[in-house]
């Protein structure tokens, strides 16, 4: 019902441009006009031009009260907190030179709009003013790439330690699987030769003749324990897939034929970002839509959609294929104690091929 | 050129009055009839290219509903008119390959590139005439073979506009990696070997065949930007072209340049020591430069249009010729900002950082110069004005948010999200988009001898602009939600449930900017026959083009070909009555020349 009337709104507003495009054009036939502007239009279009910056303004201004809810909640990893940092900083800057720019631009558009007999300013060079607007760029550019670089080579660095849990992320069309390395801390060595050995039951390729790989653990579902630092070791089948973890402000993509890095720590566990009250509002806001959704469905002969609650999500984030929209696996962070039930729930790898 | 060389052309020209109608119209050597079927090619792609972000819009608004249009147009591809997941990203694909390459590189560049070179810098002709045809008809095969790809059983390319393999590469990852992809490659090699021509006629003719007077330095900004910007080309198509080799070469001869280590459809493949992400420098050393040969035309046209409008010489000419310089050089070593999260050594994402900011500098300074030329100026607010005017805003509200995609800790978020969708539409797509419609308002005249209708520009800009913003501001806040880009639904994650409103508005104002084109069109065609007759300089213009009769004729003036003697941004100079001084004008006794 909805499409259908946004269709004919949209099919009235293209009539109604056709309609004044034909008006335009009549009255264009009487006055013969030399299609250059004159003094009305300059003043309208001035006009219209400071409109716009008005119209630019509320839009931007509109969109952070609208949309600040759908944003990404606080990280939920520990560097998360220096990366949103960084954003904001960088917004707040963004946020000060497009509001100047932009009334400039505009203000000025509107306020020397021509008219006949006037004549501009032969203005043609200021080395001074150019050399100003040139250096203040360069210098808040100086700090935010020392800050960014800073930060980047903190996040990026990742070092293999004792304390830290090794788990590769294996990325396939069109699902991801996670393995850890079970109680000696190595993964197995793995390629893609061996996935068709025990009948299809070594999901990712696990090499049978290293020692390394009996102990390794094969999951659908990712758990991660709280404030320990997980190094991802990223591999991929098929084609290019990019494991991306929003909430952790975390993302590396996984490359067929040689295996990436990504580290973080997470700092939140999934209960507590459940009762978090920004995401309580957002979780209730969904699920308002989606029982909404469900009436629809339901009275036309279909399932209801189930209520909605948060996990941490991991996406594919690199065009793979037709279901590369829905290339998903579910993160649970949990505590220490917690995860370490769940891990030796989970068959190794030697349990599987027996 | 010599006077001698002159006369002899001249005496040349005047044999060839007898023109066939195939010689005149279809494979003619005349830079201006090149021009214009540059630009009608490039705005029948266009057509097609908007189309497809249209029909795409339709479903990411109202994910899997049916349709009609999506029957008419999609067939088999829509089943019961629900789009399938596949010709989602097939649309995505071809819709970027088509804007990006047929629309802002061969429409932009080559129509204007081609009308202005010869005509501002004093030239009768491109220094290749049959080079110049046969760059065009190159493009106009590329141009046929990529819409035959549409067509082809399994559908076009679908693996994104940069063909990453091993998406492009196995047919056995997704149907349009068969034929689809194969046309693709072979459309684009053969659009590639189109663009290098035009580029090295288009450097050799500004180095060689300026008219007497006309030093670099007194030469347009538009001439400047075309000038460098075919530079940018001829250094970075051809590893892209290298790139397209080398993939052909992995997906029909077996070879493995960028594929390794690959189990697909149960069957482990041969390939063995490639790298994908070797590809990816391939393509970026392109494709980040591209984004430059895309803008600095849109940019150039702006500049000219900015001056004649504001009647005021453009602002800070040596500065705006040195950040052109400096654009170009950056725009080749910064591709790696593309590839921060490729799994590339971070160090390298350090280097890259560093000069992706860098480039900001001379991007601000282009900014600011554009802004002071307005300062004080007497506007003269015509439909080019107004799209000029619109390309500075675009550009600052896009390039702002760069800032953040440069940086490649940031960017570790945001990459590959509509945050990134929102950044390069607005700064290379809308502005550029708008640097096209400038051209076409502002040159109409010379390349049709009639004037578009202003009224109908006028509510073309207005319409496009409220919607551009429409559209792509929002696509930020749905890219910092973590919303990926060329998903076909985001209805597999309730996560992203609270999304859907802004879709639906996204793509309201879309299918009105749509409309808005029509307008466009309409002007367009309808001028072209019926239009008011122009004048011979309608717009009060100071550079060489405007001397040139309204009639198109073989060799651009009919006596000698003026000589000039000051610079193109001499509008409302003190101590004359009239408010610009055309480039050929001698200066007045004690009249100085401002020194550039």
């Amino acid at each position: 019902m909805n499409v259908l009337l946004i269709f004919s709104v949209l099919v009235l507003i293209a009539i109604a441009l056709w309609q004044i495009t034909k008006i335009f054009e009549l009255s264009q036939e009487k006055k013969v006009s030399t299609q250059v502007a004159n003094d009305k239009d300059n003043d309208l279009n001035g006009k219209l031009m400071f409109a716009f910056l008005i119209f630019i303004y509320v839009l931007t201004l509109y969109s952070f009260w609208a949309y600040s809810d759908v944003l990404l909640p606080e990280a939920a990893s520990e560097h998360g907190g220096d990366y949103d940092q960084l954003m904001w900083i960088s917004f707040a800057l963004i946020f000060f030179v497009q509001t100047v720019t932009q009334a400039l631009l505009h203000y000025f558009s509107y306020k020397y709009r021509g008219e006949k007999g006037k004549k501009a300013l032969f203005y043609a060079d200021n080395d001074k003013l150019e050399m100003i607007w040139t250096i203040i760029p360069v210098i808040t550019l100086a700090g935010l790439i020392l800050y960014g670089l800073y930060t980047w080579t903190d996040i990026m660095t990742v070092e293999e330690n004792d304390e830290a849990l090794v788990v590769e992320l294996y990325a396939q069309q069109f699902n991801w699987k996670a393995r850890y390395a079970g109680n000696d801390g190595v993964l197995g060595d793995a390629n893609v030769r061996f996935l068709q050995d025990f009948d299809g039951k070594n999901l990712v390729g696990i090499d049978a003749t290293d020692p390394n790989g009996f102990d390794d653990v094969v999951v659908q579902e990712l758990h991660l324990p709280l404030g320990r630092e997980v190094i991802f070791k990223m591999r991929s089948q098929d084609v290019l897939h990019s494991a991306y973890m929003p909430h952790f402000r975390a993302q590396m993509n996984c490359v067929p034929g040689m295996i990436t890095e990504f580290a973080f720590t997470p700092k939140t566990t999934t209960e507590e970002m459940r009762l978090n009250p920004e995401m309580i509002a957002k979780v209730k806001k969904i699920n308002k839509i989606r029982s909404e959704k469900s009436k629809e469905l339901v009275a036309s002969g279909d399932t209801a959609l189930d209520p909605y609650e948060f996990d941490y999500l991991l996406l594919c984030n690199k065009i793979c294929g037709a279901s590369h929209y829905n290339m998903q696996m579910k993160i649970i962070v949990e505590s220490e104690k917690e995860y370490e039930k769940w891990i030796a729930e989970q068959q190794t790898f030697a349990e599987v091929i027996q | 050129m010599s006077t001698e060389a002159a006369q002899v052309h001249e005496e040349d020209h005047g044999h060839h009055h007898k023109e066939t109608f195939v010689t005149k119209y279809i494979f003619s050597q005349d830079h201006k009839m090149i021009s214009k079927q540059y630009l009608i090619t490039g705005l029948f792609m266009g057509i097609i290219g908007i189309a497809m972000s249209l029909l795409f819009r339709l479903q990411l608004a109202w994910p899997e509903q049916p349709f009609g249009i999506f029957e008419v147009l999609l067939g088999k591809w829509a089943p019961d008119g629900v789009m399938d997941p596949n010709v989602y990203l097939a649309l995505v694909t071809i819709h970027g390959t088509i804007m990006v390459f047929f629309v802002l590189t061969a429409g932009l560049s080559g129509t204007f590139s081609n009308l202005l070179i010869p005509l501002q810098i004093g030239a009768r002709d491109m220094a290749s005439g049959l080079l110049n045809m046969i760059s065009y008809w190159m493009f106009f095969v590329s141009s046929v073979v990529m819409v035959i790809s549409l067509f082809v059983e399994a559908g076009p390319a679908a693996a994104g506009w940069t063909i990453y393999p091993p998406l492009s590469a196995l047919p056995q990852a997704q149907p349009g990696s068969g034929t689809g992809m194969t046309l693709w490659l072979v459309s684009m090699a053969i659009f590639i070997a189109s663009s290098l021509l035009g580029s090295l006629n288009y450097i050799v003719t500004v180095i060689n065949l300026r008219t007497k007077g006309m030093s670099m330095t007194r030469l347009p900004l538009t001439i400047w930007a075309f000038f460098v910007t075919a530079i940018i080309g001829v250094v970075s198509f051809p590893v892209l072209l290298s790139a397209a080799l080398l993939l052909i070469m992995d997906r029909s001869f077996g070879t493995s340049f960028f594929l390794s280590d690959i189990f697909i459809q149960g069957e482990v493949l041969h390939y063995q020591g490639g790298s994908p992400v070797l590809y990816e420098h391939l393509f970026w050393f392109l494709g980040h430069p591209e984004v430059y040969i895309v803008l600095l035309p849109a940019l150039g046209i702006t500049s000219e249009i900015i001056a004649t409008n504001a009647r005021k010489p453009i602002f800070g000419y040596r500065a705006m010729v040195a950040s052109i310089l400096a654009i170009a050089f950056l725009s080749t070593i910064v591709w790696g900002h593309h590839m921060f999260i490729s799994g590339m050594n971070p160090f390298l994402g350090s280097v890259f950082t560093f000069t992706t900011l860098l480039i900001a500098i001379p991007s601000a300074v282009k900014a600011f110069n554009y802004i002071t030329t307005l300062w004080k100026g007497n506007l003269q607010l015509n439909p080019a004005m107004l799209f000029s005017i619109g390309l500075v805003s675009t550009f600052i509200t896009g390039g702002l948010t760069g800032i953040i995609l440069g940086d490649s800790t940031l960017d570790i978020n945001v990459h590959d999200t509509y945050f990134v969708v929102a950044h390069f539409h607005l700064v290379m797509g809308i502005s550029a988009l708008y640097g096209l419609f400038a051209g076409v308002y502002h040159w109409f005249p010379k390349m049709f001898g009639r004037m578009m209708n202003k009224n109908l520009g006028y509510l073309h800009f207005w319409v496009t602009a409220v919607c551009a913003y429409g559209v792509f501001f929002p696509m930020h806040f749905i890219g910092m939600a973590g919303l990926p880009r060329r998903y076909y639904t985001n209805t597999a994650f309730p996560y992203f449930d609270d999304l859907a409103d802004i879709n639906v508005l996204i793509t309201v104002f879309a299918l009105v900017a749509g409309a808005a084109q029509l307008v466009f069109l309409y002007n367009f065609i309808h001028s072209m026959f019926y239009g008011k007759e122009a004048e011979m300089n309608p717009w009060k213009s100071n550079t060489l083009e405007w001397t040139a009769p309204v009639e198109h004729m073989h060799g651009n003036w009919p006596g000698e070909i003026p000589h000039v003697h000051r610079w193109a941004y001499d509008y409302s100079k003190p101590g004359f009555e009239e408010d610009f001084i055309p480039q050929h004008i001698p200066l007045k006794d004690g009249e100085e020349e401002l020194q550039h």
